[in-house]
Formats: structure tokens, C-alpha cells, sequence
């Protein structure tokens, strides 16, 4: 394996909000293949600030794929060409010498660029708190161990807990929907025997929270599964029907 | 200043319950009547941020992150601590509490270490109830697993994202705060300094990382939960805004900073590879149950490690600790692997790596086992280093991953400053100099969950206060100063970039104040901060401007504190002469190496006091005493 290669950056540049924005190239020698692609961006932004230049803003913190702070579409892929994994966690092994790289920010009308790389994902926080959690105050929980969850259930919760919130599944939907991200938190909450008496009621209050928030309805185009750094199943997102459905028929709900 | 830690009487069992009972309370009518600012959104700020508001006070919360659910709490892979004896092994919490200060070499409270170990078994039962997956054994029941410096296994897990798992609990329970009107969030905000009036803590100056602009915030108290300064190294295995400026602010303000040498160095640790490298990563502790630590017999063996029969390879760990093995604490494995390595030993491109080998369980338990524990773990070291740790050992190097010192806090975790608490890492309190694996989640959550909302009140209750806001005198003068600093800053105009100097500042701190320290090294590592830091003053270049989002700026900040901080932790590390846990001279080891504690001179917790600029700060002492346990020689053989 080639232990160094040479890129081409085609990087979008918005100075704020208002900013139109615009690509601006940027050629890069000898890049380490051992590189992360933020690690790459870091050699790019120290050589701008060396010229006078403003580094490109991009989010970012820690850097193994955990906090869902990074990210941005790598030639139109969120989190760029490698399945299951985040931005951070890209190494520049699986780029070829001479590739050109085009990066954008997450595209979406939920999510509007704040600079560069740098978008503002506050809705995703505002579908959690109209109702992804279970309501037990401090100091009230029964004794752990009298709640017993089937192993069965608690993987497949954890598979659904284990989402990052990094919204790459928002940017890869034709439509801006959220239903993955909102899916995987009803779902990782509904399958434990403890979310079960909140679980009609989140389901339909997170739904409503997503769709007054500018995202796109689901249409079933599944780039959100495709996309996402977790692998989160989509089969979240029917749990999710099944379980907004249920609430609207059956329960006092609405 | 004379330190009172306050720790209550009484037999060591009763002092947390009588404490609570002589506390005194807010009524829950008046509680409304209480503006609480608490800083960092990790498991301490944010279960603080829930159970406070939960009480009906009003919180305000900040973080420096676009959203809570991303505080750095979120990377801790293995699990928490909890005395519950789920096992039937014998777990009580007088062990937890033993272990938790022996493995902290006898420089923490007993009261302190003592009441976390009793709150350790109402964290896991609240989680449960969030939701929080912990892992299950067939039968539904909770599962366990072991981790270093305990021969029980009492760790509860999520796969190998237990922080992930425990923080989302923690800002769920929190957002729904927020739904309830009883949090207010700011996120992307970065405290700049603490405002005290009175002698007493009352509010914060923020800058929004947005905008730029200051903002001040007043309140009754303020909580701090910002973490720890690992980051002072520059390659830690921190998130990259994970930094001291909070804390430093306070310091200056007055606080006293404890114990600031102390830092953990984790041993299992993706090794460095390469100059850019801008970050390290940690492989969870938990891989040691199964993985067995091992480097060639021959120095400069440079054989495939499968190559390597098995006459040839030192499973050191296993060789010098027989009772614990693989599972000694984290400061005697790391300082175990650097003297393999110094010794030449040392394996990989650079020679400053150990294995970490799976062959083993891999053939006893079958792959399927070894996958479902640690995939995660497994799939993220294929990720970084490009080979397959099911077919080939791991590489691992001891990184800087967690630290002990921090502001000093009594009994209530109230510093020095009236009106100023610091929970979880930015405290000092409870693990001494060593923290145990699987510790740092339990105290995050016992502080903010179970100690916060206790001894706040009792400070409400009896300390009369002033209404004040954002336009009393001490606001603007902080506003002000805080100012100042960043037009400093944007003014230098010079030929370095911040990320220069940090890198150049953790090479000193690792050389001269990391794994291994003498005086020698210590005194030169001063003169180079020093120097450091003068040339930084003048050579540092900072582009943009502040009244936009300039991630620079905000970098340059933090360097700057850690140029000055970096300075508090050599001075805190030339005043121990003796070794204990992490922070070891070798001038005092025993004849097997293992650190030397000076019981005599050094039985004392180290809280430094701010003098100002270019002064040497003064040193008070906090005897500590033991009346449950016999200071003893660790011994993990
Ligand atoms: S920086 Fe945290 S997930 Fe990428």
C-alpha cells in the first residue's frame, strides 16, 4: 500500500448564514495514508492559517466515532465512502493518489449552515425533548435487578440506543426526513419493559415535534440506513409506525 | 486559608445519612426561588442539571458543544462500578470503598470514597429505570464484568459504550427538564470567568462561540462540571475541546486547584503513528479480561508476533502481579509497559508499543464470544490501524486519559469559594492519585444525582443572599478582563500557529511530567513552559476575528490557560517527593520499582492557592486522615 498520496480538495466556503457560499479548491501533497480525514483537514487548515488564510470551520470533538459532532457529504455520501463509519473515524487509506474530494456541509432545510462545514442540528434536540425519555424522577427507580429485560430485547434497544445524533440520516434523505434518528430513540425506549407506559405517547409527541420542524416526510427511500455511521435498522422506523399507529387508534393519547 | 473538608462524625457507615439529616432544607416552595448556573452537560452536569431542576429549582445549563448529548462523558467505553454482589463473590460496599482507595495509594478521604461506594447501588437502579441497555444475562438479569484493581467483578456495562449509554440517560432525563420550562440550555457557549461578589461565587461570563459576543449570567450558585485538563499533554485520549479554562478561571478567582500532578496514564491505548496525529484513542480496560499483555523475551525481536513461539514471549503482567495478572491498576500496567519498552522491548514500528493478545480467548471461548464482549472495540482498532485484532495481537501504548487533581471541594463539594461547586472530574475528590476502572461514570453520576441536590440546599438554607444581577460592578469588570484576553490574543499577529504551541507544551509535560518524573526533569520542564509561554505571548498567530464562529480563537484560549496551568502541575509534582499511584519520582520506588509512598510527609492532599501573575502560589495542606483502613504497600502480587 502506497504510504502517502496526493488529493484535491473542493471545499464549500460560507462565511455565515447569509453568506451564498462557494467551492474553493485546494491541492494536497504528501498526505499520510495513516491520516484521519479530519487529521487530513487539520495539515489543510494549518497551512491556510501559515498563508493568512481562515481555516474551514468543521465540527468535530471526539474524534472516535462516538459523539456524533462531526461530519459532512464526502463526493455526496454523509461520513463519505466507508460503511458504518463516521467522518472521524476515515482514514485516508481508503482515498487513491490523485482523487479529487468534494465537501460539503450536511444539506437539509432542518439544518442550516452556520460556516463552512458547521450546520445547527438544535432540532434534533428538540425531537428528544418532546418526549424521548421515560419519566422517573431521581431518587424514585425500584431496585435495577426487579425489572428483569429479556437479552434478546436489551440488544436490540442497544442497537437502537447505540445512535450517535450526528444527523447524517437527515442529509441522506431526499426529503430531510428524521424518521431514522426519532425512530431510533422510540424504539430503543418502547422495547424495554420500563418506556412501555410513556411509549404512546412519545411516539406520537416526537412525530408531531419532527414535522413541525421543517424536516421531510419518510417515503421509504431507506439512504438512511445506507448512510448511517451505527448501521441503525430501518426496522426502527416501522416499530415506530406500528407504535404511532397503535397510539392513535387505541389510546387517549393525541 | 485554613481547609475544612467537613467531613461529619461518626462511624464511617453513618456519616453520609447523618449528614443528610443534619443538612439543613429548602422548602419546596422556596426551592423556585433559587437560580442554580451549572457548566458542562457530562454525566455530572447533566444529572445535576435534572436532579436540581427535578427539585424545583431553576437551572440554567451550559456547554460548549452544539448539543449536551455530546460532553466527553460519552467516550467512556467500559462500564461503572456498583456494589451490588449481583456475582454472590463476596462484593459489599466496604470492599468497593477498600478498593477505591487502595487503588487510589491512600490519597483520598475515606469519608468521600466511603459514601460513593454507597450511592454506587442507587445509580445502576436509576439508569435502569431511564432505560439505560445495560447488559443481560439470559434470564433477564443484570450482567457483570471485571476490571482493574478488583477481584470481584461488579462493573455493569452497555457493549462497550457504557459512557454512551449512562450520558443519554442523564440528557434525557435532563431535556425532559427542559420540557418542563426547569432547564434553560446554552449550548455553544464557553465560560470565560466566574464572577464572585462577597466572597461568593454568583455567575458566569460566557462567550457565545456563535456569535462571540460575552454574556454574563447571574445566580445563587454556580455548579461546575467542565471535566478534566488531559489536554495540557495535547495527545490525550480527550475530545479536543476538553479543556482547563473553566476551572483555571476559577482558580484565579480563588478556588483552590488540588492535587494538579495527578494524572492517570490509561495502559491500553492506541499507540501513536505519526507526527499529524491529532488525537488517541483508548481500547476500554474491560479488553484486559480477556486479553493477555505479552512482548518478545529478546529486545529487538523483530518477528511477527505470530512468529513468536511461545517460549519467547513475556507475558510480564501475568509474571510479576500472579494474583491480579493482566488486571493490575492502570498506573502499575502503563508504567509496566514503558519499562518493556525502555528496555528495548517494546514491539511495532516505533518500539513503543505492547500486544494486547486474543489468540488465547479466542480458542478457549470461541470468536462469537470474543465478539459479542468487544466487537465494537474491535472493529474501531481495525478502523485506525487498518489490521484485524481477531487475527493479529493488538498493539496498545499507555496515552494520558483522566485526571485526579482538580478544584479542591469539601465534603459538600463546595470549593474554596463559597457558592462554587465542582462535581465529577473537575473535582479532586475521590479517587486519590489513581482512579480505578469503571469509577469515573460512578462518580460523575453520584455527585450530580445524589450529592448535589443534598448539599446545595443545605447551603441555601443557611447562607443569606443578596439578590444581584448581571449589572452589579463585578459583571462588568469581568466582561471586561475576559475582553481584554481575547483582543490579546487576536493582536499577536505572529508566525506560529496555537496548534504549534500545544503540541510543543504536551511533549514537555510527557517528557518531563508524564509517566515517570525527577526533579531535574521537572525543574527544566518549568523554565520551557515558561518560555513557552513568552513566546507565545508574543508569537502566536490567531486569524479571524472574535465577533464570528472562529474555532482558532477558542483553541488559543485554552492553549493559553494550559501554558500557565501546565506550570501549576510541575510545581504541584516537585513539591510531592514521594511517588503514590500515578504520579511516580524515581527517586522513591521500592527495589521492585512499584511507587513509594512517604506516608510521613505526604499523607496530605496538595490545594494550591492563586497568588497572581508571576507569583508562586502557596501550598495549603489537607491531612489526610485514616482511621477505617492501615496505609499499606500496594501490593498486587
Ligand atoms: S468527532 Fe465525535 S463522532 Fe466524529
Amino acid at each position: 500500500m502506497k504510504k502517502s498520496i496526493h488529493v484535491t480538495l473542493k471545499v464549500w466556503r460560507q462565511a455565515s448564514g447569509g453568506d451564498k457560499g462557494r467551492f474553493e479548491t485546494y491541492p494536497l501533497k504528501d498526505i499520510s495514508t495513516d491520516m484521519s480525514f479530519l487529521e487530513m483537514l487539520d495539515v489543510l487548515n494549518e497551512a491556510l492559517t501559515h498563508s493568512g488564510k481562515e481555516p474551514i470551520a468543521f465540527d468535530h470533538d471526539c474524534r472516535e466515532g462516538i459523539c456524533g459532532m462531526c461530519g459532512a457529504v464526502v463526493n455526496g455520501r454523509p461520513h463519505g465512502p466507508e460503511k458504518g463509519t463516521t467522518l472521524c473515524q476515515l482514514h485516508m487509506r481508503h482515498f487513491s493518489d490523485g482523487d479529487v474530494l468534494v465537501i460539503e456541509p450536511w444539506r437539509s432545510r432542518a439544518f442550516p449552515v452556520i460556516k463552512d462545514l458547521v450546520v445547527d442540528r438544535g432540532a434534533l434536540d428538540q425531537i428528544i425533548i418532546a418526549g424521548g425519555y421515560i419519566s422517573v424522577n431521581t431518587g424514585s427507580a425500584p431496585e435495577a435487578n426487579s425489572i428483569p429485560v429479556p437479552q434478546g430485547a436489551a440488544d436490540k434497544a442497544m442497537d437502537a440506543a447505540a445512535c450517535i445524533g450526528c444527523g447524517a440520516c437527515v442529509a441522506a434523505c431526499p426529503n430531510g426526513s428524521a424518521m431514522l434518528f426519532a425512530a431510533a430513540k422510540v424504539s430503543h425506549l418502547a422495547l424495554l419493559p420500563q418506556g412501555r407506559p410513556e411509549a404512546a405517547r412519545r411516539a406520537i409527541r416526537m412525530v408531531e415535534k419532527m414535522d413541525g420542524l421543517g424536516f421531510g416526510n419518510c417515503s421509504n427511500i431507506t439512504e438512511c440506513e445506507a448512510e448511517c455511521p451505527k448501521e441503525i435498522s430501518i426496522a426502527h422506523i416501522a416499530r415506530l409506525n406500528r407504535e404511532f399507529f397503535r397510539a392513535q387508534l387505541a389510546s387517549d393519547e393525541k | 486559608m485554613e481547609l475544612n473538608a467537613k467531613i461529619p462524625e461518626g462511624p464511617l457507615p453513618e456519616k453520609w445519612d447523618r449528614h443528610r439529616f443534619e443538612l439543613k432544607l429548602v422548602s419546596p416552595a422556596n426551592k423556585r426561588k433559587f437560580d442554580i448556573i451549572v457548566v458542562g452537560t457530562g454525566l455530572a452536569g447533566g444529572s445535576a442539571s435534572a436532579a436540581l431542576a427535578e427539585l424545583g429549582y431553576n437551572v440554567k445549563t451550559f456547554c460548549i458543544q452544539d448539543s449536551p448529548r455530546r460532553a466527553h462523558s460519552i467516550a467512556a467505553q467500559g462500564g461503572i462500578n456498583a456494589a451490588k454482589n449481583y456475582t454472590n463473590e463476596g462484593d459489599s460496599i466496604w470492599r468497593l470503598f477498600y478498593d477505591t482507595i487502595k487503588g487510589g495509594d491512600f490519597r483520598s478521604r475515606e469519608g468521600n470514597v466511603y459514601r460513593l461506594a454507597q450511592i454506587s447501588n442507587a445509580i445502576i437502579d436509576q439508569c435502569v429505570a431511564q432505560g439505560v441497555p445495560f447488559a443481560r444475562e439470559y434470564g433477564g438479569l443484570l450482567a457483570n464484568r471485571s476490571f482493574g484493581g478488583a477481584q470481584v467483578s461488579r462493573t455493569f456495562y452497555a457493549r462497550g459504550q457504557t459512557g454512551q449509554q449512562l450520558l443519554l440517560g442523564a440528557y434525557s432525563a435532563m431535556m425532559r427538564q427542559v420540557a418542563a420550562g426547569r432547564v434553560r440550555l446554552f449550548p455553544r457557549r464557553e465560560m470565560l470567568d466566574l464572577v464572585v461578589i462577597d466572597g461568593r461565587a454568583r455567575g458566569i461570563v460566557t462567550r457565545n462561540l456563535l456569535t462571540g459576543a460575552m454574556e454574563t449570567h447571574s445566580a445563587h450558585a454556580v455548579v461546575l462540571a467542565t471535566g478534566g485538563y488531559g489536554n495540557v499533554y495535547f495527545l490525550s485520549t480527550n475530545a479536543m475541546s476538553s479543556n482547563v479554562t473553566a476551572a483555571y478561571r476559577c482558580y484565579k478567582r480563588g478556588a483552590c486547584f488540588a492535587n494538579p500532578c495527578f494524572t492517570q496514564i490509561h495502559p491500553t491505548c492506541i499507540p501513536v503513528h505519526g507526527t499529524y496525529q491529532s488525537k488517541l484513542t483508548l481500547m476500554s480496560e474491560s479488553l484486559r479480561n480477556d486479553g493477555r499483555v505479552w512482548v518478545p523475551v529478546k529486545a529487538g525481536d523483530k518477528r511477527r508476533p505470530e512468529e513468536i513461539p511461545e517460549a519467547e514471549r513475556d507475558y510480564y503482567l501475568e509474571r510479576r502481579y500472579p494474583s491480579f495478572g493482566n488486571l493490575v491498576p492502570r498506573d502499575v500496567a502503563s508504567r509496566a509497559a514503558k519499562a518493556q519498552c525502555d528496555a528495548g522491548k517494546g514491539v511495532g514500528e516505533t518500539g513503543l508499543a505492547v500486544y494486547l493478545d486474543f489468540r488465547d480467548a479466542i480458542r478457549r471461548d470461541g470468536r462469537a464470544v470474543i465478539e459479542k464482549k468487544y466487537g465494537n472495540l474491535f472493529q474501531m482498532y481495525e478502523k485506525i490501524t487498518g489490521e484485524d485484532p481477531y487475527k493479529t495481537p493488538m498493539m496498545i501504548y499507555p496515552a494520558v486519559h483522566y485526571t485526579m487533581g482538580g478544584l479542591w471541594v469539601d465534603y459538600n463539594l463546595m470549593s474554596t469559594l463559597d457558592g462554587l461547586f465542582v462535581l465529577g472530574e473537575a473535582n479532586f475528590s475521590d479517587h486519590g492519585a489513581n482512579r480505578l476502572g469503571a469509577s469515573a461514570l460512578m462518580q460523575g453520576l453520584a455527585d450530580g444525582y445524589f450529592i448535589i441536590p443534598y448539599t446545595i440546599g443545605g447551603y441555601f438554607a443557611g447562607t443569606p443572599l443578596e439578590t444581584v444581577d448581571g449589572t452589579h460592578p463585578a459583571f462588568g469588570e469581568a466582561i471586561e478582563s475576559s475582553r481584554k484576553r481575547i483582543d490579546t490574543l487576536l493582536a499577536v499577529d505572529g508566525r506560529r500557529t496555537v496548534d504549534d504551541f500545544h503540541r510543543e507544551l504536551g511533549r514537555i509535560m510527557w517528557d518531563y511530567c508524564g509517566m515517570s518524573r525527577n526533579n531535574e526533569g521537572l525543574e527544566k520542564a518549568k523554565g520551557m513552559i515558561r518560555a513557552l509561554r513568552a513566546e507565545f505571548r508574543e508569537n502566536v498567530r490567531v486569524p479571524g476575528e472574535n465577533e464570528t464562529f472562529n474555532q482558532s480563537l477558542e483553541r488559543a484560549g485554552r492553549v493559553a490557560d494550559f501554558l500557565e496551568f501546565a506550570e501549576l502541575m510541575v510545581t504541584d509534582a516537585l513539591a510531592r517527593q514521594e511517588s503514590c499511584g500515578g504520579h511516580f519520582n524515581e527517586a522513591y520506588q521500592t527495589p521492585d520499582h512499584e511507587a513509594l509512598r512517604d506516608d510521613a510527609h505526604f499523607c496530605h492532599v496538595a490545594a494550591w492557592e492563586y497568588q497572581g501573575e508571576d507569583r508562586e502560589p502557596v501550598l495549603h495542606k489537607e491531612p489526610l486522615v485514616f482511621e477505617n483502613v492501615t496505609l499499606a504497600q500496594r501490593s498486587y502480587k
